[in-house]
């Protein structure tokens, strides 16, 4: 019974790092890349999800709203490139914070605006509304199941992207040294705006994923925005590969983390104080991860720059 | 006969935003419904209806609650869905001595040592709907349960409650935090546990997701899932759909319960927004037909508090319920019902009232209170 309860929550792990290296692969590029902190990250994934509830609520199916969502999401990110985030790459830090900052809160309004402040229904295609059975005895939801394979695939996707074609190349080349680049006659702008837009429907992706399993709301984008962070910095910045690992990593540790420690706690104290205390811990437990990874390698699993 | 022309304030303070706010959408409509039933009067009086959100956050409940006393200078406060944000705003409510008519929240804090004269419930005590369901529970025979409730006052409450009525064993108690919406740890404990039965107090977006993923993780073949109203209400059968069909809930109220007030309640709530109420919206209501009576018998003299108060505690109103009325602690005294969702003649899948599980319910802790005269 026990080994069922392990390899469940292996599942879960896997299913939740996939979706964060979804999220964190944009994310980790354009900060890698351009040197550029986009708090909007998530408000891409966010937009993502609400353009995929949309269509799907028009159409009355799913698959049309995943592409029209996930097309809707990049052709948004890429405006939001050209229009505003390119004017930042040229300032500090600070300037861009406050910059993306302000359009992380223009969209949580504009989606407010459109939608309303209730959470819009997405529900999961009925094909894979039910179980399946991956080991006698143990059920797994299939579209959980599904959101592996996906998130497998682009990931897989990304590599040949990353390390077999003349864009990702250029990626490469530009993430390890960008003036470099430059002199050598990469076209950055039409490079960043494309990163920018792929990004942004790698997050629609994830929105797709994950607005079934929890909710499409205003500011989803938030929490999930700062567990990215903390993937790319585990992972190490720029780094793609840093990314799928990071995120691996943290998704299983903070699912086996909300899983354990509960149990674990209950054995050491009252039933009160465990509720009380070991979701608190859990939620800790990846910020130790990446206190303990910058501790031993201050860049990151897989620094990038030279 | 001058101070007729002046409104009737009322803060309608709610969780309008956020995995919550079908709860507090409800309560709003609700409690609308009854203002513009009685001619946007209360009491005789032209009514003012000030709506705000909670976020359901304490903080925001808090600071807005202290406006709305303070500036707006409200005669009446009501809407709070949930009791953390109750226990927060209600400090600054009854210390500028404005009555609040809860139109859900009902912690257990207010209706014992701590119950105050300015808080009335029009709603039920936290504890109740769960005592009822304990019951159910216990009396179809089941003897391992579940027990998942979130790690908030009224969760405190809800497991408290049920395992005031159900004797048997207690398979696992999961408090997962307010408004998480992914619940792969607690399925997955729930698998190895053997449970006969599992008992959900999950409201709004939180029920709507557990439900979804119990049934998608295959768990509903083996375990009778059983909740309070607010998991089986029609806000979560609207977004769980097929499902929800057979699961037992417990309310103080059902939309196909026969008294003449309730029919009309159904019949003109659907004519105004098309679709059917939920018990947050039937509890609105009441709050609203409350603070009319109150209005009304205290011949307006909203000032003199006594007055008000006495009208409160008289609640001489035709709740949706049918019979109400007020114990010593400000929490009502009502029968407790067993619902089943099914589909009804229209081929609808909603509420259908079984029969009452508690008559005369009071709360637990009401002995307790020494209500200030």
């Amino acid at each position: 019974m026990n080994s069922i309860l392990l390899l469940e929550q292996a599942f879960n792990g896997l299913q939740f790092g996939l979706m964060l290296f979804l999220l964190a692969a944009g994310l980790t590029l354009v900060f890698g890349i351009m040197d550029m902190i986009n708090l909007a990250h998530g408000s891409l994934y966010m937009v993502g999800a609400y353009l995929i509830a949309a269509i799907t609520a028009a159409t009355g199916s799913y698959w049309w709203g995943l592409a029209g969502g996930v097309l809707g999401a990049g052709v948004f990110g890429a405006v939001l490139e050209l229009s505003i985030l390119r004017h930042f790459y040229q300032r500090d830090h600070l300037s861009q914070v406050l910059g993306t900052f302000a359009i992380l809160l223009m969209c949580n309004e504009g989606v407010r605006l459109i939608w309303g402040a209730q959470p819009v229904p997405l529900n999961t295609p009925d094909m894979l509304a039910g179980p399946v059975e991956v080991l006698p005895g143990f059920f797994y939801s299939s579209f959980s199941l599904f959101i592996i394979g996906v998130g497998l695939l682009v990931a897989l996707l990304m590599y040949v992207l990353i390390t077999r074609t003349r864009l990702g190349m250029q990626v490469r080349a530009g993430a390890a040294n960008r003036e470099m680049a430059m002199a050598m006659g990469v076209n950055v702008s039409a490079l960043f705006t494309a990163i920018f837009a792929l990004g942004a429907a790698l997050c629609g992706v994830a929105g797709g994923m994950l607005g079934p399993v929890l909710a499409v709301q205003v500011g989803m984008g938030e929490s999930i925005l700062i567990v990215a962070f903390v993937v790319i910095v585990i992972g190490g910045i720029g780094s793609i590969r840093g990314a799928f690992l990071g995120a691996l990593l943290v998704g299983v540790i903070d699912t086996a983390g909300r899983t354990f420690m509960p149990l674990l706690f209950s054995r050491l104290m009252s039933p009160e104080a465990a509720a009380n205390a070991a979701p608190a811990v859990a939620s800790i437990l990846i910020y130790l991860l990446m206190a303990t990874v910058l501790f031993f390698k201050p860049r990151g699993l897989f620094p990038t720059h030279g | 006969m001058a101070q007729t022309a002046e409104p009737v304030k009322v803060g309608l303070l709610s969780t309008l935003s956020g995995p919550g706010a079908g709860l507090g959408v409800d309560i709003r409509d609700g409690f609308q419904l009854a203002v513009k039933l009685a001619g946007n009067k209360l009491g005789g009086r032209p009514a003012e209806v000030i709506v705000a959100d909670d976020q359901a956050s304490p903080d925001v409940g808090r600071q807005t609650a202290d406006r709305l006393v303070k500036r707006d200078k409200v005669d009446f406060m009501t809407g709070i869905v949930f009791s953390n944000v109750m226990l927060a705003a209600g400090a600054p409510t009854f210390a500028s001595q404005t009555f609040y008519i809860s139109a859900n929240a009902g912690p257990s804090q207010y209706a014992g040592e701590q119950c105050n004269p300015y808080f009335f419930s029009a709603s039920y005590q936290n504890d109740n709907m769960h005592e009822a369901a304990g019951q159910v529970v216990q009396d179809k025979g089941f003897k391992r349960v579940a027990l998942i409730a979130p790690n908030y006052p009224a969760g405190k409450d809800a497991l408290t409650g049920f395992k005031r009525f159900y004797k048997g064993e207690v398979a696992s108690e999961s408090l997962p935090a307010l408004n998480q919406l992914n619940f792969g740890t607690e399925l997955s404990q729930l698998r190895p546990s053997k449970a006969d039965a599992v008992y959900i107090f999950l409201p709004g977006g939180m029920g709507i997701n557990f439900i979804k993923q119990f049934v998608a993780a295959g768990l509903s073949k083996d375990m009778t899932l059983f909740g309070p109203g607010f998991s089986g209400d029609e806000d979560v059968i609207k977004a769980v759909g097929e499902p929800m069909l057979g699961m037992f809930n417990t309310s103080q109220w059902a939309h196909d319960m026969d008294n003449a007030a309730n029919k009309k309640f159904v019949a003109e709530f659907e004519k105004e927004y098309g679709r059917l109420p939920t018990l947050y919206a039937a509890q609105g209501y009441d709050a609203a037909q409350l603070i009319n009576a109150a209005v009304r018998d205290s011949k307006g003299k909203l000032e003199d508090k006594a007055a008000v108060r006495k009208a409160l505690e008289a609640a001489k109103f035709d709740s949706v319920r049918g019979a109400f009325k007020f114990n010593n602690n400000h929490f009502p005294v009502q029968d407790y019902y067993l619902r089943v969702i099914t589909k009804d003649s229209k081929g609808r899948v909603t509420n259908r009232m079984m029969g009452a599980v508690l008559k005369k319910h009071a709360d637990a802790y009401a002995s307790q209170c020494k209500m200030p005269g």
